[in-house]
């Protein structure tokens, strides 16, 4: 998959409380999950994200809770793929299965910054900055787990198995 | 080349001789457990695959979130986990007035035991390492999937080698041992791996210390928080974990990452500032007084018949600020009624606490003690997160049962021995 978009940009240890607060959780539904995603930290994201952005993050982005909600409000807001320095590894797990493309790309994170626009192509794993003209490459999955996002999450996996 | 406990528990669950760091691997659970806030969107991913649960047994759904409901929303999460479990017949599933928290009562009521690899769709899972088995935190799809095949893929951990040494002082207690190896080695120093706690310290510890550290593994970025099998698992387990169970013991070669070193008898009392767990600081080091507006006593962390008893040594015939509330929430039925035999919830009472029947309540900012803009709280929960407890310009303080039932005394954050 390619994507082009702009960057959203938060820092280290992004958790999943502010990605979706808990009192939201008595919902499950994608779009009322997408409408308050961020919301604690970043009011605007929610109203202005546009489809195609990309969200990017420090370190251990997605700490805490083990809450699937909080990749699905990011994927239902309309982000394809979340760029960060390293994963918490629930949210990293969940991701995975749920099809939305996680890429790792340690300190080169710190070469990205709001508002960049970015090319990504989830398959080879190359983010290209259309602002600055760098390039960087990301961990590629290791085995199987290239399959369950190949088959565009775990339930489509199983079943295809 | 020898194996620590981690490896051990996957290899076997995969049917391998042996394991290594890195390697994927598909495993058979012995159990799969989720939530009232977890089990209806796996429900429905469950439905999708189209094929029955495969074993009644091994599937547990604990209403403890939102439950008894607090909305007509968490009424309908709760309805879909109740129908679904009538439907398939799951034995583990427990009704309200008959259950607690999630991470409470499986190890309480045995249903999760020594050898044993268990996924929760629940990041806390890891709780169950400290009765050494091999348990962590999934998602929803993970447990669907789980639900329907008795499996999950896994990527072996690394482990980190926790080697406790020296006797545990009075007044500490596991939260002060977590919250220390927390701070030292960040809420990611353990990311992607698992820790293993070894060493003469261990045998210093009581299940419930075990329970609290193997708790917050997670908190540190962990998959698992493990424990070796010794006479207070024996203790423990034997009369409650009716399966056959086989121990695991690390080899005397196993391999380790790391190896961090706590000294338990150095460890002070300890405080997680706002908003990390890993900002701890000393109680006596605080310097200018941090005054609150609320205590919370319970949750999967230090909700054990042991912190109602820490707790309510501390408030006996004593009084909590008249400018705090102080809300205590025993983990289970089990605890809530044995703190009743024992006199520690008319101490509570006493003493001007609320006293609530087991939730998680409060400790993800669900009901039942939810602050306002600019409150402060000392909790005895795991995560003190911006917003985890209520209005983002919340606080929220970690500590252990000791120095919460102290702070709900003075006021302010406080250390045990301050109202001794
Ligand atoms: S008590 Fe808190 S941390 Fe534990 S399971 Fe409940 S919400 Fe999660």
């Amino acid at each position: 998959m390619k994507v082009e978009g702009k960057v959203w940009r938060y820092g280290d240890n992004i958790d999943t409380d502010v990605i979706i607060p808990a009192r939201y959780l008595n919902s499950f539904d994608p779009k009322e999950l997408a409408s308050h995603c961020m919301e604690d930290i970043d009011e605007t994201f929610a109203k202005n994200v546009k489809a195609g952005d990309i969200m990017v993050g420090g370190r251990n982005f997605g700490c805490g809770s083990s809450r699937e909600h909080a990749p699905v409000s990011i994927k239902a807001a309309g982000v394809p793929v979340i760029i960060a320095a390293s994963f918490a590894r629930i949210f990293y797990r969940n991701g995975i299965n749920i099809g939305l493309p996680l890429m790792e790309i340690g300190d080169d994170v710190e070469k990205i910054k709001a508002d960049d626009k970015l090319r990504v192509d989830t398959s080879t794993g190359t983010i290209e900055n259309l602002t600055t003209g760098d390039v960087f490459h990301a961990h590629p999955l290791p085995g199987f787990v290239q399959e369950i996002a190949d088959a565009g999450g775990l339930i489509n996996y199983i079943k295809n198995k | 080349m020898g194996m620590n406990m981690s490896e051990k528990i996957l290899a076997k669950h995969a049917g391998l001789e042996s394991v290594e760091p890195g390697q994927l691997i598909t495993c058979k659970l012995d159990m799969v457990l989720a939530n009232d806030v977890t089990a209806p969107p796996s429900i429905k991913e469950f439905e999708k695959i189209g094929k029955p649960v495969f074993d009644r047994e091994k599937i547990a759904l604990i209403p403890d979130h939102f439950q008894p409901a607090k909305d007509i929303k968490s009424a309908d999460l709760a309805k879909s986990v109740r129908d679904f479990s009538r439907k398939h017949n799951l034995v583990n599933y427990f009704e309200a007035g008959r259950v607690g928290i999630e991470h409470v009562i499986l190890p309480e009521m045995g249903i999760v035991g020594p050898g044993m690899l268990t996924i929760g769709a629940d990041s806390h899972t890891c709780t169950y390492g400290a009765v050494n088995g091999f348990s962590t935190g999934v998602g929803t799809t993970d447990l669907a999937v789980a639900m329907a095949t008795g499996e999950a893929w896994f990527k072996v951990p690394e482990a980190i080698n926790v080697h406790l040494v020296g006797r545990k002082p009075k007044n500490i207690n596991g939260k002060d041992v977590i919250l220390t190896l927390i701070g030292k080695i960040g809420v990611d120093g353990a990311l992607y791996k698992s820790l293993e706690f070894t060493g003469p310290g261990v045998a210093e510890l009581s299940m419930t210390d075990r329970l609290t550290i193997s708790n917050m593994a997670i908190e540190a970025g962990g998959k698992a928080g493990i424990f070796p099998f010794d006479e207070v698992t024996k203790a423990y387990v034997e009369g409650r974990v009716k399966k056959p169970y086989e121990p695991v013991a690390a080899d005397e070669d196993a391999k380790y990452c790391q190896t961090v070193e706590i000294d338990l008898g150095k460890l002070k009392s300890v405080v997680a500032f706002p908003h990390l767990p890993g900002n701890t600081k000393a109680v006596e080091d605080i310097g200018e007084a941090i005054q609150i507006d609320q205590v919370v006593i319970g949750s999967c962390t230090n909700g054990r018949l042991e912190d109602m008893e820490i707790a309510a040594e501390i408030l006996r015939n004593r009084k909590v600020h008249e400018k705090v509330r102080c809300i205590v929430i025993p983990g289970s039925q089990w605890v809530y009624k044995e703190a009743m035999k024992r006199g520690y919830l008319e101490i509570f009472i006493d003493a001007g606490c609320v006293v609530s029947t087991p939730t998680c309540g409060p400790c993800l900012g669900g009901y039942m003690g939810i602050l306002s803009a600019g409150e402060k709280c000392v909790s005895t929960t795991n995560r003190n997160f911006r917003g985890r407890m209520g209005h983002v310009d919340s606080e929220v303080y970690l500590a252990g049962p000791h120095v919460a039932a102290a702070s709900a005394i003075l006021g302010r954050i406080a250390a045990p021995e301050e109202v001794e």
